[in-house]
């Protein structure tokens, strides 16, 4: 069946079955790779995308429930503010271990800031929990979202 | 700075080939002897290859430095996550002189010309500091002989910086305005290459990101499951759930109806390789589907109906094992490993005596990326795009199931999303060859999820059933393990083996250590830390029972432990604890490194001196492995209502050696290994019912970001070569856990992972 999505500002026509998964439309169909595959069971976060900005594990959302809404992936979010503060950040805090899920903890980490411009531990604890990394990197994805948000690195949770 | 002299000063024109041939083999046999067979061609053809093969000049395997002063420097070892592809290429840079911003990083395909190219055991690093050093000051010091020459002055009077020749007169060239002139210098004698002295590195021992990075973060396509191949299909392979097990028939037809299914056909079984290793365990039978979308191919999963031929594997069971384990533990042990002094008349003779069975479960690696490889066959010819750890054992193992030579395979390596030992197993590239054959188009061969849990290469399972002497002091004088893990026919199964070596061995007047073993039909591997993620956790907790026991403080009775060796060491083992099989890399065990490490994470925690609210506590282990010594502190508090544990922080000191190559990576390692060995405790095990695994995805809970404690990191610098940084992190961390929860509730975890209800008060 023919869909017409919006994914990260330009608008395709694509041809697959209605209950294939956004993420497979990106990844294989518009050859969009950075969105990953990890569980297919939206427990991992690797497919993080947003839709209408919202956070959205691609892997369980059925290309035929998109419609119109707004898409953006890794290889868009750049373009906002937001999304620029955060990739920036990463490289600046050196997140990435392997890297395979970073592209799911970036998406999400632009939607908290997005929505909440100061967030304290605790928020970013709730906002990042659907995102496995497997290297543990969490420390630095901490550190990162808080330089991001112009917040001191430290880990300020009491010990 | 350290200059490179060069008294080989000969401007005729050495034959590329001859030149290859001899910086391939200083550079690859210089620390290790090991035999590295030349390949000058493929070497051209891989140091060309990249940007403008007409203007780059090849000065080694690894250096190729471009007319435009781009440095291209080739990057052995496979990226899992462990930073090499960073790490390497800086010692090369550092001795090289080049400009790191002028540095274009290349992930190596396997070629001989390298030497081994593997990620495991964290080796990477010890085996290849000196070799990167002397490959980086052999390329300057061929510079310096063509600037020498073409200037006209003594190479005395030169030196290098930024990737720039300085001649004492003022004079200056970039090293891409004379590397088409270096290339033709004879290169210099390896062995006598003069390399910087490390109080004067400009690179190395500075925080460099991960070279990926910036397309990481902005989602460009690195890892296998990226890979593109014009014409290419898409598959899933179902194998039996019983490991060994093997297809009888299958709906093929009704499969191949489904939407998008392109073929549908059984993979015979070729199990059988002769590879003496079981991680190379040959091609299990199944069933592929081929299908022109890959969520096709999986949907069509669901339709599929395999009659299985379960094989003898489907009797085996945890429940049963560990019922098995008890059994054996009341019995003589079959082997006895190590025997000191006299074990059972000084536990006889000792005034307090303490006994405790630990045990732990198989437990899968689950690195994010699924595993996967592309493939495509055409005229006999293999070319194969993977996310591999080995990529010569997965060579070897291809060339053997489809019965062509090694060298119709050619295997580019792609980044990997984790690794954790988990693809040192070739099993999905050997799938993904087989059916690009049988189908007769190039492939992509992906598993999912469950797929990826339930056909692993486990970390082996074990039991073990300690005892402990005290004399009147408190002095721990004999000590006794009876290990109980597993073995296929007469050899311990995969990463299941116990070292004789294994502490106290040694420090103990006193010692046995015995094993039993029970016929296991469950693939298992090496996983971050073989051997040395589990027998941490038993030893170092018993000692942690041992200390508290003797009413000592647990931290003071291990630098007490360690103050000397009691018993004459043995005859070497083959390898280091924690090490492998490819010898001793570094110096011997060290007490002293020990106690340092302990000594200082005794400071940095503020161990004994900090006021913790009751249900809280900390705990201390030590453990070496890999050649790094680490000491950990965990700080944990429980929740008494429910059992539920918090770990609040972390303190590690480790040491590696002289030098952190890289301390950003150096200091990602550690973080995410600890937090990986409390993933572990906390919540990781695989169950093996009727010969299969019993969780799935869901059932198997990974760390997350509101359970990440807290970590400090710090090293202690010590005069030794460094050493490697993936590994040995870990194994400590668990037993430091359960000893702070111990400290916390009284209550003593001798059984992985931690059931909190037995935490509950």
């Amino acid at each position: 069946m023919s869909y017409t999505i919006n994914v990260n500002g330009t608008s395709h026509t694509v041809d697959v079955d209605g209950d294939t998964p956004l993420l497979w439309v990106l990844r294989d169909t518009l050859d969009l790779k950075g969105s990953k595959f990890g569980c297919g069971m939206g427990l991992c976060g690797a497919c993080t995308v947003h839709i209408n900005g919202k956070p959205t594990r691609s892997c369980i959302a059925p290309i035929s429930t998109v419609g119109t809404s707004n898409i953006t992936t890794i290889e868009g979010v750049g373009t906002s503010e937001t999304g620029k503060r955060v990739q920036d950040a990463w490289l600046k805090v050196d997140v990435v271990q392997c890297g395979y899920c970073q592209a799911g903890q970036i998406m999400s980490a632009t939607a908290l800031l997005t929505a909440n411009q100061k967030p304290t531990d605790k928020d970013i604890d709730d906002a990042m929990s659907g995102n496995l990394c497997r290297c543990a990197t969490y420390v630095r994805i901490r550190a990162a979202i808080k330089l991001a948000a112009g917040l001191p690195t430290t880990d300020s949770r009491e010990v | 700075m350290a200059t490179v002299t060069n008294p080989r000063t000969d401007d005729s024109a050495l034959s590329r080939r001859a030149f290859l041939s001899v910086s391939a083999a200083a550079g690859g046999g210089m620390l290790l002897a090991l035999s590295i067979p030349q390949d000058a061609d493929a070497a051209v053809a891989l140091a060309s290859s990249e940007s403008h093969p007409e203007k780059d000049a090849a000065l080694n395997a690894y250096v190729t430095i471009a007319a435009d002063n781009t440095v291209t420097i080739m990057s052995k070892i496979p990226e899992i996550g462990q930073g090499i592809k960073t790490s390497l290429p800086m010692i090369v840079a550092e001795e090289l002189d080049a400009k790191w911003s002028d540095v274009h990083i290349v992930q190596a395909p396997l070629d001989k010309v390298f030497g081994m190219q593997f990620a495991g055991g964290s080796f990477s690093t010890p085996m290849n500091w000196d070799l990167q050093r002397r490959m980086g000051a052999a390329a300057r010091a061929m510079l310096i002989t063509a600037a020498a020459l073409e200037w006209k002055v003594p190479e005395s009077d030169i030196t290098t910086s930024q990737g720039k020749v300085l001649a004492k007169d003022g004079r200056s060239l970039t090293y891409g305005q004379l590397a088409a002139k270096a290339v033709k210098v004879i290169p210099p004698d390896m062995s006598k290459l003069l390399l910087k002295d490390p109080k004067n590195y400009e690179l190395v021992g500075k925080s460099v990101g991960g070279i990926d990075s910036p397309k990481i973060v902005v989602g460009q396509p690195l890892f296998g499951i990226d890979v593109n191949v014009p014409g290419m299909r898409y598959a899933v392979f179902q194998k039996c759930p019983v490991f060994g097990g093997k297809v009888v028939s299958a709906n093929l037809d009704e499969v191949k109806a489904r939407p998008g299914v392109l073929n549908v056909f059984i993979v015979p079984v070729v199990a059988s390789t002769g590879l003496p290793d079981g991680m190379a365990m040959g091609l299990q039978s199944g069933v592929a589907i081929v299908a022109s979308s890959w969520w096709q191919a999986n949907k069509a999963l669901e339709t599929l109906k395999v009659v299985w031929d379960e094989g003898p594997v489907a009797s085996q069971s945890s429940a049963g094992f560990a019922a098995k384990a008890q059994e054996l533990s009341t019995q003589v042990p079959h082997k006895v490993i190590r025997t000191d002094g006299d074990p059972k008349g000084a536990m006889a003779g000792a005034a307090k005596v303490i006994e405790a069975a630990y045990s732990y479960p198989f437990v899968a690696h689950s690195p994010l990326e699924p595993m996967n490889t592309t493939a495509s066959v055409v005229d006999g010819k293999v070319q194969i795009w993977s996310p591999t750890q080995y990529p010569a054992l997965g060579r070897t193992l291809t060339a053997k199931t489809l019965g062509i030579p090694e060298d119709a395979i050619t295997i580019n390596v792609t980044r990997c999303g984790g690794g954790f030992g988990r693809r040192l197993g070739s099993d999905f590239m050997v799938e993904a060859a087989m059916i690009a054959k049988l189908q007769g188009e190039p492939v992509k061969l992906l598993w999912n999820r469950n797929q990826d849990l339930q056909h692993e290469f486990y970390r082996p399972g074990g039991f073990h059933y300690f005892k402990a002497g005290l004399d009147a002091q408190g002095q721990l004088i004999a000590f006794t393990d009876h290990y109980i893990g597993y073995a296929n026919g007469p050899k311990a199964s995969n990463s299941a083996d116990l070292a004789p070596a294994e502490f106290p061995a040694k420090y103990v007047k006193n010692l046995e250590l015995s094993t039993s073993t029970m016929q296991l039909g469950v693939p298992t591997g090496p996983m971050r830390a073989p051997g040395s993620n589990a027998h941490a956790f038993v030893f170092q907790s018993f000692l942690d029972e041992v200390a508290h026991a003797a009413g000592k403080d647990p931290l003071q009775h291990l630098i007490d432990l360690y103050a000397e060796e009691r018993v004459a060491p043995p005859p070497p083992a083959k390898g280091p604890p924690g090490g492998g099989p490819f010898g001793n890399l570094g110096p011997p065990f060290s007490g002293k490194r020990a106690q340092g490490v302990l000594e200082q994470v005794r400071d940095t925690s503020g161990w004994g001196k900090r006021q913790l609210p009751s249900g809280t506590g900390m705990g201390v282990a030590f453990y070496y492995s890999h050649l790094g010594y680490f000491a950990e502190v965990v700080q944990a508090s429980v929740a008494p209502a429910d059992g539920t544990i918090k770990v609040d922080k972390i303190w590690v000191v480790g040491d590696v050696g002289s030098v952190i190559i890289n301390p950003t990576g150096a200091l990602n390692q550690c973080q995410g290994a600890v937090i990986d060995g409390i993933s572990q405790a906390l919540g990781q095990q695989i169950t093996i019912n009727r010969g299969r695994v019993a969780q799935t995805f869901p059932e198997y809970p990974l760390l997350r970001m509101y359970q990440a404690p807290q970590v400090e990191v710090n090293f202690r610098l010590t005069p030794f070569p460094p050493t490697g940084l993936g590994e040995p992190a870990l194994p400590p961390v668990i037993p430091a856990l359960c000893n702070a929860i111990f400290a916390a509730t009284g209550k003593r975890i001798r059984k992985l992972p931690i059931d909190t209800r037995q935490l509950k008060t």
